[in-house]
């Protein structure tokens, strides 16, 4: 009977799947086979955390020196990973992960996260934090010794912007300086622009043909450098429209910018001494959808076919279907933006374009004040400094570059 | 807005007649597609036939522009600007107020709007208060004060994006025109014995950043203002604008290409999901 019994055992075991068997077989051998475990890489070395320059204290910056093993030989390191915790000896169930998996090679990383509390990604400002890195291999894992405690903290002065601080401070001294050129009676030249000098004639068109001016503002909200420049421009072409009693149609694609347009239309009014000329409804909001927009603008120009177009601003890709528009109903017209993607459109379908700068410039070659004229010049002292700083850095690059200079004696000798 | 004539005329015989095929059209097209739409209930496919015949006819009347001004492309604009104007509007309720305003106000509102209600936080409220503010110039006595923070918001932004923009745009453009003028020069004679066009080639890049370095001075030459563009002055102020439209040129080819895309789009959408012939 025992033998049978014995007999179905070894029957049952030798018909078992191997998975089982070998479940069976590690369970039977666990404590008679020794296992060789992988050795660990070199860990690497000089491991420094410290709180990232020029934030908002929300990032620490760790660096480490690779490991001796970096991407060679058998003990290959692929990869590293950051870990952190809130105490040096905090067990290994307390350490985070801070970073994914790091490329081998990498020797920095920023771990960095925002400041809502009950976020993923918060991080707690002025606390101590500990960090470790580990070196991976393909099956195991060494890890360095611990650095900290180290905090983030956050920054008032960001030292990178320190060459913006000093242009910035070397404009402003450059226009302080020719403003008060401008205002001891000086005569400033202003070379002509021949976009500015055909915004009367223009004018007069339109009110010789008893039609509209349309003046488009652009897509830009009411903050951005273009739509100021264009609010300056828009106020003396309202005062003329004004003077010469011609109808002015200003359609807006942004709330706030309609607010501003009619501030501005109607003191131009008032300036021209017709202030009960202004009509509220002639600067009025569209849509602050961009093709709808256009649709709206485009259908306006078909009916109220203006004699003179503006379009003055910043422009997406609406610039080619207005200016298409009023070149086929034969306004006269007049664009300028600082979007170089649209320029192009303007050049092509308007008669007149101002280019970047020129829509910045132009409504001081409109008022012709000491204070704007006194602007320009130091923009254009402003330049010159960039020229210079550009005629400085490529010469300093080839005095750098000693073989070249070396070469190019030897050559000559 | 300011749109229409004063002159309202009755539709002419041609027009009325014109209305009607386009009217039959549009019934053919939505039984067409309603009755072979492969969608689980009628409903639904009399629905979609009837958004798919709608779609190609405000396409096809906003392409009528092209012709001329017409009611068909005048109903097209006018759903189109209505229809995004309260859009918009409604968005800007619902992210703004709702979304950004309420969970930092209220506790009340929040559960009113269905919205989780974070923190009380001063910020909003003053971002609140600057909106009443701009409400006001619907007052005529108190309108003024709606220029304040008009001003603030204005002058913030504009602030701001001068520091941001001289970073970004300004010293950036002005580190990366430090070109090497003479790219891995090893002397003359090694420059002229492997003299080639490739354009990873020496004399390809070589020139290359003389063109850079040479468009961004003569560009900037250009922008003078002050001065008079006469002499040396005048010629660099000249090769500057002719490098600024050589640049158009090539900046126009490119988006006109990616224009045609978009009409590619409209295309195929008329003759694959309406006719279903391609």
């Amino acid at each position: 009977m025992r033998k049978l019994a014995l007999i179905c055992v070894v029957m049952v075991l030798a018909f078992l799947p191997p998975p089982l068997l070998g479940e069976v077989d590690s369970a039977l051998l666990q404590d008679s086979v020794t296992v060789d475990l992988p050795e660990p890489p070199a860990p690497p070395g000089n491991v420094t955390a410290t709180d990232n320059p020029n934030d908002n204290g929300r990032a620490i910056r760790v660096t480490w020196e690779l490991s001796a093993d970096d991407t060679t030989g058998m003990k290959n390191v692929i990869g590293y990973r950051i870990n952190r915790a809130e105490a040096r000896d905090a067990a290994d169930s307390l350490w985070t992960e801070a970073s994914d998996i790091l490329p081998s090679g990498t020797t920095e990383f920023i771990h960095s996260g925002d400041g809502e509390e009950d976020g993923p990604d918060y991080f707690a400002k002025n606390y101590d934090f500990y960090y470790r890195v580990h070196a991976l291999t393909a099956d195991t894992f060494s890890v360095s010794a611990v650095v900290g405690p180290v905090q983030a903290k956050d920054n008032w002065y960001n030292t990178g912007v320190t060459f913006v601080l000093l242009f910035v401070a070397l404009f402003i001294i450059l226009t302080v300086t020719f403003v008060r050129i401008a205002r001891k009676g000086k005569e400033l030249y202003i070379r002509p622009l021949a976009g500015i000098e055909a915004v009367d004639e223009a004018i007069g068109r339109a009110t010789e043909m008893g039609k509209p001016t349309l003046y488009i503002l652009g897509l830009g909200s009411a903050a951005d450098i273009a739509t100021i420049a264009s609010f300056a421009i828009l106020s003396r072409v309202a005062k003329k429209v004004a003077e010469y009693q011609t109808p002015l149609l200003v359609p807006c694609y942004e709330p706030f910018v309609m607010t501003v347009a009619q501030d501005t239309v109607r003191a131009a009014y008032m300036d021209a001494g017709r202030p009960d000329d202004y009509d509220e409804d002639s600067v009025y909001f569209v849509t602050s959808s961009q093709f709808a927009y256009v649709a709206g603008v485009m259908g306006t120009m078909i009916r109220e076919k203006p004699a003179t177009n503006f379009y003055l601003g910043m422009f997406h890709a609406e610039s080619l279907l207005l200016a298409e528009t009023g070149a086929m109903i034969g306004s006269i017209q007049i664009a300028g933006t600082d979007q170089i993607a649209q320029l192009p459109f303007f050049v092509v379908a308007c008669d007149y374009t101002l280019i970047g700068e020129e829509l910045y410039a132009a409504s001081v070659y409109l008022s012709r004040e000491p204070v704007l004229l006194g602007t320009i010049k130091a923009q254009d002292w402003a330049k010159a400094v960039v020229v210079g700083t550009i005629l400085a850095g490529l010469l300093a690059r080839l005095l750098v570059d000693l073989d070249f200079i070396k070469t190019v004696f030897e050559v000559s000798v | 807005m300011a749109t229409g004539n004063g002159n309202r005329k009755s539709p002419s015989n041609a027009v009325k007649i014109i209305l009607v095929i386009v009217a039959v059209v549009f019934l053919i097209s939505w039984i067409s597609k309603a009755t072979t739409g492969m969608a689980d209930s009628t409903w639904l496919n009399i629905r979609d036939g009837f958004l798919i015949t709608f779609a190609a006819f405000l396409t096809l009347s906003i392409f009528s522009f092209l012709y001329n001004d017409n009611p068909f492309y005048k109903f097209a604009e006018h759903l189109y600007v209505g229809v995004s104007a309260a859009y918009w509007m409604c968005l800007g309720f619902w992210s703004i107020i709702v979304g950004n305003f309420v969970p930092h106000a209220s506790k009340t509102l929040s559960t009113f709007f269905k919205v989780p209600f974070q923190e009380y936080s001063w910020f909003y409220y003053v971002a609140f208060a600057f909106g009443v503010i701009l409400l006001m110039r619907l007052l005529p006595k108190a309108g003024w004060i709606a220029r304040w923070p008009l001003a603030v918001i204005i002058g913030t932004t504009a602030g701001f994006n001068l520091s941001r923009y001289l970073h970004s745009d300004f010293m950036s453009q002005v580190g990366n025109t430090f070109q090497p003028l003479f790219v891995d020069w090893q002397g003359a004679g090694h420059f002229f014995s492997n003299l080639s066009l490739a354009a990873d080639g020496q004399l390809v890049m070589s020139a290359g950043n003389w063109i850079v370095v040479v468009g961004v001075l003569c560009g900037l030459v250009y922008f003078f203002f002050s001065k008079e563009h006469k002499g040396m002055f005048g010629a660099a102020s000249r090769l500057g604008i002719w490098i600024l439209m050589i640049t158009f040129g090539a900046s126009f080819g490119y988006t006109v290409m990616g224009r045609i895309s978009l009409l590619v789009g409209r295309i195929t959408f008329l003759f694959d999901d309406w006719l279903s012939i391609l």
